[in-house]
């Protein structure tokens, strides 16, 4: 109540009136005023400061996510702040430390950049109040239909509550000049690891990577991919995932270190991977490689590769707190990062090279000459080498993978 | 306890005096004593009832043992306490036995007065800039295999050695030995300049004692007492470190204190509650880990008794200088190529394998960083500044009141004033960061600084309490007999001879708060970073340049605050020989 007094005293009556409907769940706003309802959330957005809660360990990325926080203070008055987090797990744990202690206003972060079971969690919990997407200008330019992962995160549906940011598909990289012709059947990277041991490793689960690493392997194998699109369920998961286990416990005591440690994230992949310790490291973004390339951090020679049958792909997502101090900076940051503009420079390799969530086919003339003046990465597959990708499993199964893979190989 | 807490905050006859003479310092030991119990109650009763099943927002308030089992099945767990008791244990005894082994040995050199210099920069770097440069150097594709690879050792590729991370923990321990070596040896070298060892010595000496015997039997068992508290607060950090063990320690399984912060991070929130009772485990751990090495004082104290008065003679102490100098050369070595491997990182625009030197240099990565690092920078200056102002005001006034008031505050006060040290950090800042947030101090600067203050106070008192009560009260009670105020003595006599102890605590406040990694997380809450949450989260990442440049950065800031420490008494003392050190 005083919360909305202080505001109140802020800002313009209208603007208040119009973002309190804007804000009330079920209220649909119809076509005539949405572009009213947009003024109103740009209007209460100017002043305000965002804080971006994103993972902070690539510095491409975090220079991105400075770009797109200075221009969006130059138009829109906004100020973002990025947040840099070594797990996103971690900001989940505080939302919900904040929901434990009653603060159900005037939380620490408006805008998270999230996807999977962390999404899941925060759905299951309540963290993530009123659909947004929805009213998002540049929402409309999302192409989801042609990349239905947009709509639907690890098999649960976003029902708006995230705005799809990028799209990810798993792709193995490895340096030419040491192995020309990399292995792209699991059988064959058993094969390749028995022949040269301690070449090949992947992160410790449950980092991001790792957890994929063992989803892609099961897929890769399972005679019956399309079972892990249900959940879990009565069933007992070990019993239905043997192939993995047997195919790991052949597998680990050829891996790097002998399987006794695990590096701890994908980026180090591509460090042990210019050192020359592995042979083949993994990685959510196709264009990783040229990016690496770009700057210094793997040598010209590194190539892109992807296994037989297709690779598990997916996208990330920006997700605003039920609790947000911020939440129409937030609205106006996201858009903004949908916006054509900051899509076409994000899947620019030399930047980032995370690819884009929009219809580029779809897009007007001027906003396809953003993606048009892209150039190709020297490491970069076609989209037709990339194939269609995977889906991801329902999430039931990350944790019962993750579970089970600490049993075995976490003690 | 009760009788104990009103006698140190001022119910004794002595105080009542003080208070008829309006003395506001009376108050200051009950402030110090709120200031810290009560965050510390207010965060283990966060962390033990969730232990015991009572989280009322996951919808659990029924008493059970159930996290308890939960525990005690999650797989890994005792192989990460083993691991996690041999490098606390461990590492805690490697580096009391140089530092025992250096102020025996070499008490009597003339350069032993200039081996603080040395040290202050490695007691100044924080742990997770040393670990950041220790990994570089030491790792199979590391600065030291580049130096001799290919031409010495065959490796083209990087060796599959199992180094860094090793399940033995082996790379944690060299960690934590050279950062807490350096700490017990200042620690040591305070403590002994307070026994003034000279006299005894000589006259030890011209009884025909070597100079290692006689230090051992006369001025050891002296000493010792005075760096009892340290070397717990040494134990007790070595079996709950979080940010060096996720750089340097084992992962399948890692120490308990990883553990416990994975299961607090997992996005499954229902696993907080095993997370509360392996931090409860962990706060078990550190408490019988002390107790045991107490019960081992004890008993080497007694078995030692006949040894030292044999009366044998000799001890010239070749044997133990060689022993303690061989380690501190390579521990020196060490942290020097740690450092010297950040600043070469960061400004190596290409280093592959097995260049023994950059192959490309640039200072692009220091521009394009630099101004991402001004905020973190900045919050970390005013953070510990801040922390470590209050902090010396508080120990100050405490131990100013003590020595008016002639009381000397019983041990188990004092074991409260250490409790956050004693504590592993993870054992209370869940409840903590819950108190935090519900009071809306999280994300500010008023939570951060008083969560650091929690570590910085000790550690200030730790470093000061000695010097201060080892001070000749005659020099106060000759300014009083001229007629000078109780305050006039403080400000007038007492500080300006206390004038290097205060400033050397002041300068370890400093760094224990630029260290300071899981207070900042759980306080900060994202909003305010320091320069140790940016290198622990960019530690995770392919970039070596970005992580060196701010490690380097880290480490540079409390690196100056020594400087400063050491700078101001040397210039100030100058024409004083009594007073240098």
């Amino acid at each position: 109540m005083l919360l909305a007094l202080i505001r109140a005293c802020r800002l313009p009556a209208l603007s208040l009136i119009l973002s309190f409907i804007a804000s009330l769940p079920g209220t649909a706003a119809n076509a005539t005023n949405a572009g009213d309802d947009w003024q109103a959330v740009m209007a209460a957005a100017r002043g305000q400061t965002v804080y971006f809660n994103g993972w902070g360990g690539s510095e491409q990325i975090n220079a991105y996510v400075d770009w797109a926080a200075a221009e969006v203070e130059e138009r829109y008055g906004i100020r973002v702040v990025h947040v840099r987090i070594g797990d996103i797990a971690e900001v989940v744990a505080r939302i919900l430390a904040e929901k434990i202690a009653g603060r159900d206003s005037g939380g620490t972060v408006d805008l998270l950049w999230i996807n999977g079971e962390n999404f899941a969690a925060m759905k299951t919990h309540a963290l993530l109040g009123v659909p947004f997407t929805e009213s998002l200008p540049n929402f409309a330019l999302v192409d989801t239909v042609g990349l239905p992962a947009t709509l639907v995160d690890f098999t649960v549906p976003t029902d708006g509550l995230e705005a799809p940011w990028g799209m990810a598909q798993l792709v193995f990289i490895h340096d030419t000049a040491v192995l020309p012709t990399p292995p792209t059947t699991m059988q064959a990277l058993l094969a390749h690891v028995e022949a040269n041991p301690g070449r090949f490793t992947y992160p410790l689960p449950p980092a991001f990577h790792g957890t994929t690493f063992l989803k892609q392997a099961l897929l890769s194998l399972t005679p019956t991919p399309e079972r892990f699109q249900e959940p879990v369920g009565d069933a007992d998961p070990v019993v239905e995932t043997a192939v993995l286990w047997e195919y790991l416990d052949r597998l680990h005591p050829h891996l790097w270190r002998g399987g006794e440690t695990f590096p701890p994230d994908g980026p180090t992949l591509i460090r042990l991977l210019d050192d020359g310790e592995i042979d083949v490291a993994l990685s959510f973004n196709p264009q990783e490689a040229s990016a690496a390339i770009e700057n210094g951090l793997l040598p010209e020679t590194a190539r892109t590769f992807i296994l037989d049958g297709g690779t598990l792909g997916n996208a990330h997502f920006l997700a605003i707190p039920y609790n947000a101090s911020a939440r129409e900076g937030a609205l106006v940051f996201t858009n903004f990062l949908l916006s054509p503009e900051a899509q076409a420079r994000k899947a620019d390799h030399r930047i980032w090279g995370d690819p884009s969530v929009l219809d580029v086919a779809g897009l007007s003339a001027s906003d396809r000459d953003f993606f048009h003046a892209l150039p190709p990465g020297p490491a970069t597959l076609s989209s037709e080498a990339l194939g269609t990708p995977l889906p991801e499993p329902h999430p039931s199964w990350t944790s019962a993978l993750e579970a089970e893979w600490l049993r075995r190989y976490g003690g | 306890m009760a009788q104990a807490l009103r006698r140190l905050a001022g119910g004794g006859p002595a105080a009542a005096a003080d208070r008829r003479s309006g003395s506001w310092i009376a108050l200051i030991p009950s402030l110090t004593l709120i200031c810290f119990l009560s965050p510390i109650v207010v965060g283990l009763t966060g962390t033990v009832l969730p232990a015991f099943g009572v989280m009322p927002a996951l919808g659990a308030d029924t008493p059970t043992l159930a996290p308890w089992s939960d525990l005690f099945a999650a797989p890994g767990l005792w192989q990460a306490l083993l691991v996690t008791l041999w490098s606390g244990i461990g590492s805690a005894l490697i580096s009391l036995a140089i530092t025992v082994a250096i102020l025996a040995a070499w008490h009597d050199r003339v350069w032993f007065r200039r081996l603080r210099r040395v040290l202050s920069p490695l007691l100044a770097t924080p742990h997770a800039g040393l670990a950041i440069g220790l990994a570089f150097v030491l790792a199979p594709a590391g600065w030291l295999v580049r130096l001799v690879s290919p031409w010495a050792t065959g490796w083209d590729r990087p060796p599959d050695l199992l180094i860094v991370n090793d399940p033995y923990a082996i790379a944690l321990v060299v960690g934590l030995v050279l950062k807490e070596t350096p700490f017990l040896l200042l620690m040591g070298f305070a403590a002994v300049q307070h026994v003034r060892p000279g006299p005894a010595l000589q006259v030890a000496r011209s009884a025909g004692y070597g100079p290692v015997a006689a230090w051992v039997r006369i001025v050891f068992p002296r000493v010792y007492p005075l760096i009892r508290l340290p070397i717990y607060a040494v134990l007790a950090f070595s079996l709950s470190v979080v940010d060096m063990s996720l750089i340097l320690g084992p992962s399948t399984p890692p120490t308990l204190a990883v553990m416990v912060l994975r299961w607090f991070n997992d996005p499954d929130l229902t696993m907080r509650l095993m997370a509360s009772a392996g931090a409860c485990l962990q706060i078990i751990v550190v408490a019988g880990a002390i107790g045991g090495w107490r019960l081992s004082e004890i008993a080497i104290a007694r078995l030692a008794r006949p040894v030292l008065s044999d009366g044998r003679r000799g001890g010239g102490g070749g044997v133990a200088r060689f022993g303690s100098a061989l380690p501190a050369i390579i521990a020196l070595a060490l942290a020097g190529l740690a450092l010297a491997s950040l600043v070469l990182w960061s400004v190596a625009d290409r280093w592959r394998y097995p260049a023994a030197l950059p192959t490309a240099w640039a200072l692009d990565t220091w521009t394009r960083a630099l101004p991402g690092l001004a905020r973190p920078a900045w919050t970390t200056l005013v953070t510990g500044l801040a922390a470590t102002a209050i902090a010396l005001v508080l120990v100050i006034g405490c131990l100013e009141y003590e020595r008016r008031a002639g009381v000397r505050p019983n041990n188990r006060v004092l074991w409260l004033l250490y409790t956050p040290l004693l504590v592993p950090q993870i054992g209370f800042l869940f409840g903590v960061q819950t108190a935090l947030v519900a009071t809306r101090l999280d994300g500010g600067w008023i939570g951060l600084i008083w969560s650091h203050l929690l570590f910085v106070l000790p550690y200030v008192f730790l470093a000061l309490a000695d010097p201060w009560r080892a001070l000749d009260d005659r020099y106060a009670r000759s300014a009083a007999c001229l007629g000078a105020s109780p305050n006039t003595v403080l400000f007038r006599v007492i500080l300006p001879m206390l004038l290097r102890p205060v400033l050397v605590a002041a300068a370890i406040g400093f760094s224990v708060s630029v260290a300071q990694y899981l207070p900042t997380v759980f306080a900060g809450a994202g909003r305010l970073t320091t320069l140790t949450t940016e290198a622990v989260g960019l530690s995770g990442g392919a970039d070596r340049r970005v992580l060196a440049v701010t490690a380097f950065t880290q480490t540079a800031l409390p690196l100056l605050g020594f400087a400063v420490a050491l700078a101001i008494p040397a210039i100030r003392f100058r024409h004083r020989q009594g007073l240098k050190a």
